[in-house]
Order: C-alpha cells, then sequence, then structure tokens
C-alpha cells in the first residue's frame, strides 16, 4: 500500500517482509533533490521524544551513526542529478532508519515523509530552508 | 482581567528591535556571514523582528569571548556568583510583565502562564543556585595520620547549551544559573522558532553579567547548534530536545570526550486511582484539574500529562466530569490573562499535532473533544492554534506512544494496580509522571513502581528548584532543577597531600 500522495516508495530492506513501509511526497524528492546538490549523500533517522520529535531528520550520509540499535527501514531511490528517475543507473539512495525499540511501536504504519512550511527541527538539514519535513501516517497489517 | 497590548502597538510593554544581532562578549555583534531570519510570532502568524542567522564562524567568535572570560569568572568567589546570581533574579523581577509579553509574543502561550509560572520559577532558579554555591563546601578525607586528601569543586570552563523553544526563557535558566554557579562561561543557542525573548532578558542583565561570561548565538540547528555541540573548545554540551539530536549530541561529546547532558522528553502516565472518586470533595477536584493540565502550556511540556490512565471502575463517571472540565478550558488572546490555551509555538508544530490527530483517528481512537485547529477571528486568524483534545483508545496506538506536544490527551482504562504499573512502564520514556489517589501507601508504591525520573503523587506540573528534574530510560542523562545539577558543570580536583617528611621507601 503506498502512502498518500506517494511520488517514491523505498525499498524493502527488514527481511522476511513483502511490504514497503517508507515513501517520499513529490515536495519531498524535490527538497530531497536540492540538499543533496548542497550537502552531498544523505540519510534519515526518525525521532522520537520531545519538541521536535516524531521528526524525521535529515543528515549527510554517515553523519548519525546507526548501530545494531537501529533498523533500516528502506532505501529511497530520489533519481539522478539530471533527474531522471529512480530507474537510472545513478539513481541517488537515501537510507531511512529508525531505532529498534521505537519501531516496536510504529511498525504497524507506513510512513510518507512530506514537506510543510517551518523552521528548525534539531540539526536536520532543511531547517535554514523554510521548510521542515513531516510524517504522514497510514495503517497497515503488520 | 488584564489584556496587554501587541507588540507593536500603542502602550506595549515591550518594544522589539527591528533586528538582533548576537550577545557576545557583553554587546551586539553582527553575523560574520551577514546573514538574518525572520522571527515569526504563534500569536498571530506573522514575522516581527528578524535575528541572527549565526554560523560556525559566529560559534568560534562566541567561543572566543567565552574563552577569554572563563579564567577570571572562574576565579570570582562563591560570595560574588552568588551576588551576581541573586542581582539577576531581581531584574527579573523587575522586569516581569514585560519579559512576560515578550516570552508570548516569540512562543505563543498565554501569558498567565509567564506571569506566574515561567519568571516567577526563572528568578526562584538563580536564588537557589545562589544559595547552592554559598553554602558548597569542599570534603576532605584523612587517609592517615600525615595524609589528607582535599577535594575541590572546580569549573569545567567553557560550556554549551542548546535550549528549547517550549520554555525559552525558563529552560535557558535551568542550564544557565547552575553553569553559572559552578563558575563556568557559556555560549547559548536558543531555539530558532524563539530565539529573542532570551536576548530581551539578556540585555537586561548587561550591566550584571561581567562581558563575555554569557555570549547568545541564534541560528538554525544545522547551521550554528552543530558547531557549537562538536566544538572541541566546549568542555561540557547540555541540550534539551528529541532523541535523535540527543543521540547525534552525545555522539560528539565522545569525539571530544566530554560530558553531555541530555533531556529528551516523555510519553507521561497520568494514573487515576479508584479511591479519587470517593468522595466529590476538593481533592477530587483537584485530581480533575490533574487531568485537564494536559493543556497547559498547550501541552508543549515534556512531561505533558499525555497519556490519562483511569481505573475501570470510576473511568465513565471521572472522565466525564474530565471531558466537561476541559470543555471550559478558555482559549483565546494569549495576551489576555483570562485564557487559559494560547497558541503553538510554530507552524510545524501546528501541523504535526494535526497529523498525531489524524493517525489517531486512523487507529480507531475516539475522538471524545476537539481534535480541529482554532480559528480564533481577526488579528489572530493565523495563529497556531488546536482545541484541546481527548481521545480515548488503548496503549499501543502510537498517540500513546509517542509526544505529540500539543493538547491532546490519550485516555484509557485500567483494572488494578499491576495493570495500571504494567500500561504505565509500556513507554520507551520515563521522564514524567502522576498518581492520584487517597491511599497513601497505593501512591508511594506507585510512586516507587513507575520508571520515571519525576513523579507527581497528588499534584502535577509543578517545577519547584529543589525538585530533582531528569529522565529515566530513552528520556535522557542528569538531572536539573537540583544541586544534583551543579554537579554536571563541576569537576573534582582532588588534592592529595602529605604532612610527612618520611620518604615512601620504594627507592
Amino acid at each position: 500500500m503506498d502512502g498518500t500522495g506517494a511520488a517514491v516508495v523505498a525499498s524493502i530492506t527488514i527481511e522476511g517482509e513483502t511490504q514497503p513501509r517508507v515513501a517520499l511526497t513529490a515536495s519531498a524528492v524535490e527538497l530531497l533533490r536540492q540538499l543533496w546538490e548542497q550537502h552531498g549523500p544523505l540519510m534519515f533517522h526518525q525521532s522520537g521524544g520531545c519538541c521536535d520529535g516524531s521528526s524525521p531528520m535529515c543528515y549527510p550520509l554517515g553523519d548519525f551513526i546507526t548501530g545494531d540499535s537501529d533498523i533500516l527501514l528502506g532505501e529511497l531511490e530520489i533519481g539522478d542529478a539530471r533527474g531522471e528517475g529512480a530507474a537510472s543507473p545513478d539513481s541517488r539512495s537515501i537510507p531511512f532508519y529508525m531505532s529498534r525499540e521505537q519501531f516496536e511501536y510504529w511498525k504497524h504504519t507506513f510512513l510518507t515523509v512530506d514537506v510543510v512550511p517551518g523552521r528548525g527541527s534539531g540539526f536536520s538539514l532543511e531547517g535554514p530552508e523554510g521548510k521542515r519535513f513531516l510524517i504522514r501516517s497510514t495503517l497497515i497489517d503488520a | 482581567m488584564t489584556v496587554y497590548s501587541a507588540p507593536g502597538t500603542p502602550g506595549s510593554l515591550v518594544t522589539f528591535k527591528p533586528r538582533y544581532e548576537h550577545w557576545i562578549g557583553g554587546e551586539w555583534v553582527p553575523p560574520v556571514k551577514g546573514q538574518y531570519f525572520e522571527d515569526i510570532s504563534p500569536v498571530n502568524g506573522k514575522p516581527f523582528t528578524e535575528v541572527a542567522r549565526g554560523t560556525a564562524e559566529d560559534i568560534d567568535v562566541a567561543l572566543d569571548a567565552a574563552h577569554k572570560a572563563a579564567p577570571a569568572w572562574g576565579k570570582t568567589t562563591a560570595a560574588e556568583r552568588a551576588a551576581v546570581l541573586n542581582k539577576i533574579a531581581d531584574r527579573i523581577e523587575a522586569n516581569l510583565e514585560m519579559l512576560a509579553v515578550a516570552e508570548t509574543w516569540d512562543n505563543g502561550k498565554s501569558i498567565r502562564e509567564p506571569l506566574n509560572a515561567d519568571l516567577p520559577l526563572a528568578a526562584d532558579h538563580f536564588r537557589y543556585f545562589a544559595s547552592l554555591i554559598r553554602a558548597q563546601e569542599g570534603e576532605f578525607t584523612q587517609i592517615d595520620n600525615n595524609t589528607v586528601a582535599y577535594h575541590f569543586a572546580e569549573p569545567l570552563g567553557v560550556v554549551g547549551q542548546i535550549i528549547p523553544w517550549n520554555f525559552p526563557i525558563l529552560m535557558a535558566v535551568w542550564k544557565l544559573a547552575p553553569a553559572l554557579a559552578g563558575g563556568n562561561t557559556v555560549v547559548l543557542k536558543p531555539a530558532e522558532q524563539t530565539p529573542v525573548s532570551i536576548l530581551v532578558l539578556i540585555e537586561l542583565l548587561a550591566d550584571i553579567l561581567p562581558p563575555g561570561v554569557v555570549n547568545v548565538v541564534n541560528g538554525f540547528g544545522v547551521e550554528a547548534g552543530k558547531p557549537l555541540a562538536s566544538s572541541p573548545r566546549i568542555r561540557k554540551i547540555a541540550f534539551t530536545g528529541e532523541t535523535t539530536t540527543g543521540r547525534l549530541i552525545l555522539q560528539y561529546a565522545s569525539a571530544n570526550i566530554i560530558p553531555s547532558t541530555v533531556e529528551l522528553g516523555g510519553k507521561s502516565p497520568n494514573i487515576v486511582f479508584e479511591s479519587v472518586a470517593d468522595r466529590h470533595d476538593a481533592f477530587y477536584d483537584k485530581a480533575q484539574e490533574g487531568f485537564t493540565l494536559f493543556a497547559f502550556n498547550q501541552g508543549e511540556v515534556c512531561t505533558c500529562p499525555s497519556r490519562s490512565l483511569i481505573q475501570a471502575s470510576i473511568y465513565d463517571s471521572f472522565l466525564g466530569d474530565a471531558i466537561e472540565r476541559t470543555r471550559k478550558a478558555r482559549q483565546g488572546n494569549p495576551l489576555d490573562t483570562d485564557t487559559q490555551v494560547g497558541a503553538q509555538a510554530s507552524n510545524d508544530q501546528l501541523e504535526k499535532i494535526l497529523s498525531y490527530i489524524d493517525i489517531g483517528k486512523q487507529e480507531g481512537a475516539k475522538l471524545l473533544l476537539g481534535g480541529d485547529r482554532v480559528d480564533l477571528g481577526g488579528d489572530l486568524t493565523d495563529g497556531y492554534y488546536v482545541a484541546p483534545t481527548i481521545f480515548e483508545g488503548q496503549n499501543k496506538m502510537r498517540i500513546f506512544q509517542e509526544e505529540i506536544f500539543g493538547p491532546v490527551v490519550a485516555v484509557t482504562s485500567f483494572t488494578d494496580y499491576d495493570n495500571a504499573i504494567s500500561l504505565a512502564n509500556d513507554t520507551l520514556y520515563g521522564l514524567g509522571a502522576g498518581v492520584w489517589s487517597r491511599n497513601g501507601n497505593e501512591a508511594y508504591r506507585a510512586g516507587r513502581d513507575i520508571q520515571a525520573g519525576r513523579v507527581w503523587v497528588n499534584n502535577y506540573h509543578a517545577y519547584p528548584a529543589g525538585a530533582a528534574f531528569g529522565g529515566y530510560k530513552s528520556s535522557g542523562i542528569g538531572r536539573e532543577n537540583n544541586k544534583l545539577a551543579l554537579d554536571h558543570y563541576q569537576q573534582t580536583k582532588n588534592l592529595l597531600v602529605s604532612y610527612s617528611e618520611t620518604a615512601q621507601g620504594f627507592f
């Protein structure tokens, strides 16, 4: 099942699963392409807790150290630098992580990364752009 | 009833500058790259000033100032530092209404809160740490008849502090007071959603704090917060926020081998045992208020009592009364002292809350009250207002597991004591909790069995200086608001002194 308005649906990276878990809206793809041009390869880590919690945090790939306490929910293909889609051999891929303990409480929901006007979200890269990534959730059987 | 004039209109107690630079070395300093960003008031959704957009270069300038000030400030006597902290407290009190208007305009909260809570608590917090440092004693141990171990509490040096947007002044003060009491100098990065009220306060303190002791650099997290948190020139980093940034900050701290305290929020259970409803008296009324406090500060509190657990035997009647009480909460102009629920702090926060109301409905939670954005009309029509919202559901739902940080409570019932504790502890977090009971033994046991750093028993949302505040589990590391916080801003120097003329005899 796709999320609402999904433009890109992630690959399936959890062993034994047959359904994707994450997607991007068209505006999220556009913003990620822009951020990739500015900062190079990217990653997401889904936050929890207070203040800006529950926001998907976007970092330069490798800036946030993931480990066995995290789970890779999927790889998001945003196409290549020429604007070709995910089918391009040069398509750029963005991994989406979450902590395993948080996943236990989130696994029944499909996550679509959207963009809203806003400012500031921890150290996430989109903050200075006057935009902010936001998760929209839909139920799935899991 | 008082309605304070909005900033920018005649009679306003606060006049914001058209532009704010950084506060470094006791003066305004323009950002190195010359960039600024707009500060938007959540009250009406409109920009009202612009603020320096700091970068790594500005953090370096601020660190220069902090390092320059650190040796002298670190050598001041405890009496001198206590006097400074007490003067700050007096200055806050003398300007309480003006600061309250600034805080409400920057954050959106109803002004009764900064008038009666945030700012009086901030002043008292400085006095508490003034008294602590004034009364602090070193320790010594006589190792043997000729050897003594002396223990001195020394400052860490220059520390970095990253402040959240829900209580912009009070959360800054929670971190500043122990840091200053301990003899440290500070580079502080406010939240980009609420960058200005702290600057209004810091300018008021210009003749009290020596230049460079507190330096404020605004900007976005990735551009200003990250270079501060990852700088090898700080000896400690403190942060309040969410878990992913918390982990990132701990990563940076590990790279520099410095301590870090992080407060990362929670999903606080608020347990109502059946004895509460034995009588409909003042205590019952207090417990009802305890439920409704989920809407305090628009729910933007790390310890928001956002999971209400009510014993099944009284569930329908207690919840029915609580819905009626919540329905009466007055939402309106945040500058009106009669307003109880103001605006959410930012547009993206508003969007996030609405996205959680959506997932709550999808998960099958029953909406009992609210659930919508509120349009207050007139000048406030573009402000970020959400109606106090009550959901009924079960504890595995995401609205029971994630800090929505809005005026949204998720309610469910429990059968008995063990069920209550099991539900309360079925969460990743452990910052706050509430227990309501007329049975002292039950209340005590529950308070001890809940895995949280702060359990309010027969009260909620009190934050007196002196009561330790901090998280269990994924809610963070460290304690604030208590003498334990001073430990996080000092290091122990041991002088091991021999008073003997006799060689040790090894060589």
